[in-house]
């Protein structure tokens, strides 16, 4: 190849988030979006993860904390319901763990190579509040 | 005009589709991610963003990805407001003079920067802008600290932190200066409405946010964002850190409309000490040695003075 000069660079740089034209970006699910090549969607990090965190629906009120607090919008939700976790893009930070507010926590970390149904029949039962001293 | 998505708890929030993808390089547990989600997903109407350079910037636009999905664009480090300042100058223009392809959709233009890229490095530019009048957003997300190259001080670091150009050792105890006023001081500028948000208080931001989207004019957004790296915290905790600041009242949630009227608007039902939000975090550790453990108390001293001085100050409307 031709060795380029310095005004041979071209100027600027434009990745395009999408194959083709897509209307109303803040109203398509992502399942309906036509990502390109160049969107880190089809890129993944789930080798950052040394801790997973699985889900338990049995114990989910769908207050959706966990989507709110994720960073790596690994939360997946639809129609108001959490639906499951997008581990392409989940580090393994564990705040969903952190801010689940259910007894017990619909959500829970666990080593990344856990099989997930020996990791639901392990799930821990319902903690009992403990009583505070002095009262009866 | 565009209407105001209406969003009345978490559940009706969770519907909205995200703007802004996963497989960015932030660390595990950054809060930058989850303020700009909650800034996104505030509106349904297109958007131009910009980024100054900083943590958000080099991680979400490695090449050969981008993790937007709006129309971003990044120049240098201090004129990200700038950018889109000029975007909105265009838009303007090519309004006025009926050239506009898709008239109806008005998009909005937010410019997001680190502590640095507004508190030092692109101050000027930032109240160029506010003096111009763009109608624009500007997000700061501050994190205390230069992140990005290595957790050198800003002028937002506060006073005690260890950073790497003002470490704690046996003759310092780290930073020195306190942190500079942002809030008041781009109210001064007349701005329609300026305001601090945490992404733990998802709703007060999520108002927030949607009050600058409909104010007309520049409008600031401080955004606390806890750094799991920099300030020395488990990755999880993201959360709890971001409460504790809160509730300690270190940054204090409050918005000021047209420059002078200031409002409060999260008050803790339990306001926590400040010495437990500083000993959660490792920058702070060496507060809790013999030797400067009267800062804790100086600590404290600052924090009540300027819950006293905001209280006073929404009191008299002025």
């Amino acid at each position: 190849m031709e060795k380029a000069g310095w005004d041979g660079f071209e100027i600027g740089a434009m990745l395009r988030s999408f194959d083709g034209a897509i209307q109303d970006i803040a109203t398509t699910l992502p399942e309906d979006r036509a990502y390109s090549q160049a969107n880190s969607f089809t890129a993944s990090v789930a080798d950052w993860r040394i801790n997973k965190p699985l889900f338990n629906k049995d114990y989910c009120i769908d207050c959706q904390f966990c989507w709110i607090y994720c960073p790596d919008m690994s939360i997946i939700s639809r129609d108001k319901k959490m639906v499951g976790i997008d581990f392409d893009h989940c580090k393994g930070c564990g705040i969903c763990v952190e801010v689940c507010p259910t007894n017990p926590k619909s959500l829970l970390m666990f080593p990344e190579q856990k099989d997930e149904d020996e990791a639901l029949a392990q799930w821990p039962q319902k903690e009992k509040k403990e009583k505070e001293a002095g009262v009866e | 005009m565009s209407e105001i998505k209406k969003i009345k708890n978490l559940k009706e929030f969770s519907t909205s589709a995200d703007r802004f993808e996963g497989a960015n390089l932030l660390c595990p547990g950054c809060a930058h991610s989850i303020i700009v989600r909650e800034v996104l997903n505030a509106t349904n109407d297109d958007l131009i963003l910009s980024a100054s350079t900083g943590c958000l910037e080099v991680c979400t636009a490695v090449y050969p990805y981008t993790s937007w999905d709006a129309s971003w664009i990044h120049i240098g480090f201090e004129n990200g407001s700038t950018a889109v300042a000029g975007a909105e100058a265009m838009y303007k223009a090519l309004k006025t003079k009926g050239r506009l392809k898709q008239p109806d959709r008005v998009p909005k233009f937010v410019a997001f920067g680190g502590d640095g890229a507004t508190y030092d490095i692109g101050f000027q530019w930032i109240s160029g802008c506010f003096e111009r009048g763009h109608n624009m957003m500007y997000v700061c997300l501050d994190n205390e600290v230069y992140a990005n190259t290595g957790g050198q001080r800003s002028s937002s670091t506060p006073i005690g932190s260890s950073a790497t150009t003002s470490p704690a050792g046996r003759v310092s105890y780290g930073e020195k200066q306190n942190k500079k006023d942002m809030l008041a001081i781009m109210a001064a500028h007349g701005a329609p409405y300026v305001a601090q948000v945490a992404p733990n208080k998802w709703k007060d931001m999520v108002a927030k946010i949607q009050k600058g989207f409909a104010a007309e004019g520049p409008v600031y957004i401080n955004a606390m964002s806890a750094c799991t790296t920099e300030w020395k915290f488990a990755p999880e905790d993201t959360i709890a850190i971001s409460d504790l600041a809160t509730d300690s009242l270190v940054f204090p949630l409050y918005e000021i409309i047209n420059g002078s009227e200031l409002n409060i608007t999260y008050r803790p039902k339990n306001i926590v000490p400040v010495r437990d939000y500083l000993g959660a975090q490792g920058r702070f550790k060496h507060l809790f040695t013999k030797q400067y453990e009267y800062l804790l108390d100086e600590w404290q001293t600052r924090v009540d003075a300027k819950w006293v001085q905001l209280q006073r100050r929404e009191e008299a409307r002025v």
